[in-house]
């Protein structure tokens, strides 16, 4: 009974092979999975039979049923036994499954060795070639292991169709059984001469592999392939070989030059456009050498690549840009010349191909061509259909405009022109990006902040044109940047009273909490400015009413669900009740409404933290409060607070105190603020004046007249700007030609023929503003600057060479007014005037000798801690140098370099002596690699002057260059310092020097000589120290300065810009200021006080000045006066 | 390249192929080749991604697209697309040039393949591929030669098995 039915089903599933499983699977659409795993359990029936033609017909089901993503693991020990049938029929299904479904960790692998041994060695070539077929994809360790040694035999079967795949096969050997290689390897080289090109050609692939992981051990195989490619015509071998080689050559620049010749034919003759774009791709990927031959080589890449990117095959369009974006890594100059072709790649229907025209637009911006190229970006803005191709073009847009910090954007009223059209984007998720860029651009570019203001303030009044789809999309985010830059500058809006109003309609209710936030925080400030602008007129109702809208309309937002926003609109509800009321009884409150938000705010760089000296002896890893028990010392410490805060508002301005003793006690007090890690340090130089004269010490600020009108009426549109900035251009191009026609008159004989009309070049155009760049790398911003003065050779040749030279003071722990701009906004007043005051009271009575004593514990501070010092100093110093520009000629093969040298523009030049020593002064400088060679062996070294020396190791001549100690290898830069000592500090100095070098390149190395010269101005020996009006008055009447004076004419600025300037050029810091009167003091690095009285009426402005050395008063007043003349 | 591949007449050479994969339009695997060794989740994982980014191209792209830290070229032949993955420095077109040269075998071996010739035949299809590539380099590219061997082994076989399901005769 039992055996009728067993037989009844192997009858029945003898009917079911593959096909009617595929059949069954396919009319079971509903139920597959119940289907199936009816048809496992009968799978599993058939596998218990006996009948190897049962099981191999199971096997094989299963193997598509693994293909559908079953399970069938468990069947392994049956694959195994289909797999020995002594038929190839099953043995082929058999092995099929099992290069299915086995992997590593199948266990039953290892049962499989001695089968496949057998099977290897079978006299049947399609019994050997199914075992191999199924190892290529099984191979384990242990396999290849026990297996090498038969599959090394196989090598040389007398089949080349066995040939073929042992030799193929070896390579995964290796991979699992290392060992193999080295006894296999001869035999695999005599392979790559076998008759039969198919085993050569298996032979070269596995070399090929091989030597793409491990390049070094195939480089003795080079003649060999060398020979191969230049003999094979077979373009698949070919393309394998070029491969190798472009695996060996960065080992052997040799084979670079050599490769050249075969390259270039390959590229010239083939018409196989895989073997093309393999040979363009590895003259690409060897680009370092820089021979002749190379540079041929890749202008032919460059043409041929086009020639793909202009076939209508998408793919082909596709790989030519994929290969340019490789070139403009390299050769950014010959990838831009193309421009117009990858603009056009920016319609191709296929978005896969525009992306890739994006990602190389993105680096092909140059200052001449961002404009242009942005200008396209915006009319596919406009044409896009689908929104995630917008935005990537919208964050394209900013990229390319934002890339290493503005560096391409001359003209950033053009750019909030363009911000400020792609906020009408619709449905962008972009709007916080389009924010941050606002609010960047108008914190860092001051120049831009009356434009910046303006435009926001448009766009806060047509708000409701973005609200129909505000909500959906991000483009909201826009209104928080507006509101906050509209509040932030206000003194720049032109109808401020509009702008409120703006900000405080119902309307804004139904914007996200945060923005709303910065709304009401906003509005404030612009209340604040209103209020300031309204009391100076006489009629006073127009301020009641602007405080009257304030109490109207805020109360909408403190009954917001947004805490932030609720809390924010109660406390300046209040306020503005407070101020009403005072209104009323006519007190003027404009000046301290304004006090809430004053302070300047001043960009900071990432790492900024960092570079904050730890003060000596504090352990930041110490406990500040140690944890409780002695808690008893710590309860007088409130204490003193309040007793602190009595006498403050009491204190007259001018008390009896004795004068010494104050300033004694000034003194310890800024020694303790300095060692307070808690004590936010403003600087009180730039305290005094920031209402009027914004941080001006921290930042090198170029003032810039703008020569385009800033104020456009409704929103901006950026086209006219690229106008307006080729009229800019045009019009500093023609003064340029002017300046230099000068030049070249004056010395004739150097180079003859200068090319006039020549193209624009790229070092020609100047921004119209001037980024605030804080990074780690601060002379960027001198880098800027001295394209100013760049004489740009139009040949691009490759060996440029620049130097940046920078000075700054030298063991100095940083004074106040060098400490890093913080943003001192709101707190800064409060700490520093109870912190004041509690000193005086605190402090124990000494003797008034106090200056000398510092000066001489100073001194004994050691060497090492003082660099440490003078490191910090420089990150966050205003970047000054010389500087330099070099010019080649390209003369038969020979690259010649001459040099000429440009002394920097007085006003970025900052040289500062030191004020614990005063006869030493550090010249820090930058060097930068700007050529294509290696420069090594750097000498630096500086012609003596009676006075000024550079400080030499003992023991070498008074003309010895001092070795730098680094060398460059292209593109790289890095800093030296240099020492000087200096005698006599009262007249200015310039040192003529040299840095000689050596230039290296692949085939040649040149001595190369350049020449700069050091600046130091009386100026550099000045240091901003702050002073007080009581110590400044004692100073005038001790009557031991000599005094002079100066007048300057047609000054047209306001006056504390004129303060501030002086400050920043020239190192003083303000004492006083009363109306257009300005007392400011400064002191030389040898004790030198230097004090000035300046006046001001109309354009004049005079300057009285007091010193005890009138040959430095002199040159100082001089080096302002130049200054001055300048703006 | 099509006008090209023709030039490049007989025998070998190519690609380190990571993977290649048969998908119809609606996302059903028709065949796979590994030639990496991954765990079976993860290769159900790459699958179900890559049928879904490829089949979500519109038809007129290119045939290239960067994943992961592979680069895949696809093409489309009648209802199948045809997938292979290739490393970084491997070259497109020639990958492209061996899907096809595979489609030109199944052709030739099946008589004008269709998709239900692989779905029916599937050991086939992978004899095939098996004698065309082995461990992701191509071994044969002659589609004489390899079409040689497969009807040599074929020949060994006892039991023929119906090419053709019968509702298609």
């Amino acid at each position: 009974m039992a055996l009728k039915i067993v037989k009844g089903s192997i009858d029945r599933m003898f009917d079911k092979n593959l096909q009617d499983l595929v059949r069954g699977i396919r009319n079971h659409k509903e139920d597959e999975a119940k289907y199936i795993s009816t048809c496992i359990d009968e799978i599993k029936q058939e596998l218990k039979q006996d009948n190897i033609a049962v099981k191999a017909n199971a096997v094989c089901k299963l193997t598509y049923l693994q293909m559908l993503g079953y399970d069938v693991s468990w069947a392994a020990f049956n694959i195994v036994e289909v797999m020995s049938s002594s038929k190839f029929t099953y043995k082929r299904i058999g092995y099929l499954a099992a290069s299915q479904c086995f992997h590593e960790n199948t266990d039953v692998i290892m049962l499989t060795t001695n089968q496949i041994r057998k099977d290897l060695s079978s006299p049947n070539q399609y019994d050997t070639g199914v075992a191999l077929t199924g190892l290529s994809c099984f191979v384990t360790p242990d396999l290849a292991r026990d297996l090498a040694n038969d599959i090394m035999t196989l090598m040389s079967h007398t089949k080349p169709y066995i040939r073929k795949k042992a030799v193929l096969i070896m390579y995964k050997v290796f991979l699992k059984y290392p060992e193999s290689l080295r006894p296999a390897f001869p035999r695999l080289k005599e392979k790559l001469e076998d008759p039969d090109p198919g085993v050569q050609s298996a032979a070269v692939n596995v070399i090929c592999e091989l030597a793409r992981r491990n390049p070094k051990n195939y480089l003795s195989l080079a003649p060999l392939f060398f020979k191969l490619m230049t003999s094979s015509t077979n373009n698949w071998v070919l393309i394998k070989i070029i491969k190798l080689f472009g695996a060996l050559t960065p080992l052997e620049p040799r084979l670079g030059k050599k490769l050249i010749e075969p390259l270039t034919n390959l590229i010239h003759s083939t018409s196989a456009m895989s073997l093309l774009y393999e040979c363009v791709n590895t003259v690409i990927a060897g680009q370092y050498s820089c021979s002749v031959g190379h540079i041929k080589s890749h202008l032919l890449c460059v043409q041929k690549l086009r020639i793909l990117i202009e076939d209508s095959d998408q793919n082909l369009k596709y790989l030519g840009l994929l290969a340019m974006s490789k070139i403009l890594k390299t050769h950014p100059k010959s990838v831009q010349s193309h421009k117009d072709l990858i603009l056009q790649c920016l319609d191709d229907k296929d978005e896969s191909i525009r992306l890739r025209a994006l990602d190389l637009l993105y680096g092909m911006v140059s200052k001449k061509n961002l404009m242009e190229i942005v200008k396209k970006l915006m009319i596919h803005v406009d044409k896009a259909e689908g929104t995630t191709y917008r935005d990537e073009l919208l964050t394209k847009i900013i990229d390319i405009c934002s890339q290493s910090n503005y560096q391409y954007i001359t003209n950033f009223e053009w750019y909030i022109s363009i911000l400020v059209e792609l906020t009408r984007l619709e449905g962008t998720r972009h709007g916080h990006l389009i924010a941050s860029q606002m609010l960047d651009v108008a914190i860092r570019v001051k120049a831009i902040r009356v434009f910046a203001v303006a435009q926001m303030a448009t766009l806060l009044d047509n708000a409701h044109l973005l609200t129909g789809n505000m909500q959906r999309n991000g483009i909201c985010e826009v209104l928080y940047a507006a509101a906050w830059i509209c509040g932030e500058f206000s003194e720049h809006l032109e109808n401020p009273v509009q702008t409120l109003e703006a900000m405080l309609r119902p309307k804004v209710a139904t914007l996200p909490g945060h923005i709303q936030a910065v709304y009401v925080q906003n509005a404030a400030k612009l209340f604040a400015t209103i209020l300031k602008n309204q009391e100076g007129n006489t009629d006073s109702t127009a301020a009641q009413e602007t405080s009257q809208m304030m109490i109207d309309r805020l109360p909408l937002f403190v009954q917001s669900a947004n805490l932030e926003v609720q809390e924010r609109a109660s406390c300046i509800l209040q306020l503005v009740k407070y101020i009403q009321k005072l209104q009323q009884k006519d007190v003027e409150v404009a000046e301290e409404v304004s006090a809430l938000f004053a302070g300047e705010l001043n960009p900071v760089a990432p790492k900024a933290q960092k570079k904050v000296p730890v003060p000596e002896g504090l352990d930041l890893d110490a406990w500040i409060n140690e944890p409780p028990s002695e808690s008893e010392s710590e309860d007088e410490q409130p204490k003193a607070i309040f007793t602190k805060e009595e006498p403050k508002h009491s204190r007259p301005r001018h008390t009896e105190v004795d004068e010494k003793e104050l300033a004694r006690r000034r003194e310890a007090r800024k020694q303790e603020q300095a060692n307070n890690p808690f004590y936010i340090k403003a600087s009180p130089s730039s305290q005094k004046v920031y209402q009027e004269a914004p941080g001006v010490e921290h930042i090198p600020v170029v003032q810039i007249d703008l020569s385009v009108p800033l104020k456009v009426p409704g929103l901006p549109m950026s086209d006219q700007y690229v106008k307006l900035e080729e009229e800019r251009r045009q019009k500093e191009r023609a003064e340029k030609k002017k300046k230099e026609k000068k030049k070249r008159k004056e010395k004739r004989s150097g180079r003859g023929k200068k090319h006039d009309s020549g193209p624009e070049s790229e070092e020609d155009i100047t921004p119209a503003h001037v980024v605030d760049i804080v990074t780690e790398e601060m002379p960027e911003v001198g880098m800027h600057l001295s394209d100013d003065v760049a004489q740009e050779d139009q040949n691009h040749l490759p060996v440029r060479v620049k130097i940046c030279i920078c000075m700054f003071c030298l063991c100095r722990p940083l004074a106040d007014s060098e400490k890093l701009p913080v943003r001192s906004h709101r707190a800064a007043g409060a700490p520093k005037s109870s912190a004041e005051d509690g000193e005086a009271e605190n402090a124990t009575p000494q003797e008034p000798k106090k200056k000398s004593s510092k000066e001489k514990r100073d001194k004994k501070k050691d060497k090492e801690r003082d660099r440490k010092v003078r490191l910090r100093c420089w990150k966050h110093f205003p970047p000054s140098g010389h500087k330099s520009d070099s010019r080649s000629t390209q003369s038969e093969g020979r690259t010649v370099v001459t040099f000429l040298v440009f002394p920097l523009p007085r006003k970025v030049c900052d040289i500062q002596g030191n004020l614990q020593d005063g006869s030493q002064v550090v010249v820090s400088v930058i060097f930068e690699n700007k050529s294509d060679s290696f420069l090594k062996s750097m000498e630096f070294n500086v012609l003596d002057s009676l006075n000024s020396k550079l400080q030499r190791p003992e023991g070498s001549g008074p003309h010895d260059g001092l070795t730098v100690p680094f060398q460059l290898p292209p593109g790289v830069s890095n800093e030296a310092r240099f020492v000087f000592t200096v005698q006599s500090i009262v007249m200015p100095q310039k040192l003529k020097g040299t840095l000689t070098f050596i230039v290296k390149n692949e085939d040649s190395s040149t001595h190369e000589k350049l020449d700069f010269k050091l600046h130091f101005t009386c100026t550099s020996y000045l240091i901003t120290t702050p002073c007080y009006s009581d110590a400044f008055a004692k100073l005038l009447e001790s009557g031991d300065l000599k005094s002079s004076s100066v007048r300057l004419e047609g000054v047209n600025m306001p006056f504390h810009h004129l303060l501030a300037r002086i400050c920043f050029h020239h190192h003083f810091s303000v004492v006083e200021r009363i109306d257009s009167c300005a007392s400011m003091y400064s002191r030389s690095i040898q004790g030198h006080h230097v004090c000035l009285l300046v006046k001001t009426s109309g354009q004049t402005v005079s300057i009285d000045a007091k010193c005890d050395e009138p040959t430095l008063l002199g040159n100082v007043l001089d080096e302002i006066k130049q200054t001055f003349s300048q703006c | 390249w099509r006008r090209n591949h023709r030039n490049t007449s007989c025998v070998i050479m190519s690609n380190n192929m990571q993977f290649m994969l048969l998908f119809s339009r609606q996302g059903k695997l028709r065949l796979q080749k590994w030639y990496v060794p991954l765990s079976d989740k993860e290769k159900k994982k790459i699958t179900r991604e890559l049928v879904q980014t490829v089949l979500a191209r519109k038809p007129k792209m290119c045939s290239f697209l960067e994943w992961r830290d592979l680069k895949i070229v696809y093409k489309r032949y009648a209802s199948l697309y045809f997938c292979c993955a290739i490393e970084d420095q491997d070259n497109e077109l020639i990958t492209l040039e061996i899907i096809h040269r595979y489609v030109e075998l199944l052709d030739k071996y099946f008589g004008s393949v269709c998709e239900l010739d692989i779905i029916f035949n599937f050991e086939k299809a992978y004899f095939i591929l098996d004698e065309f590539l082995l461990g992701g380099e191509a071994q044969e590219t002659s589609k004489k030669n390899v079409l040689k061997a497969i009807e040599q082994a074929d020949l060994l076989q006892e039991v023929r098995y119906v090419i053709k399901p019968p509702w298609e005769q």
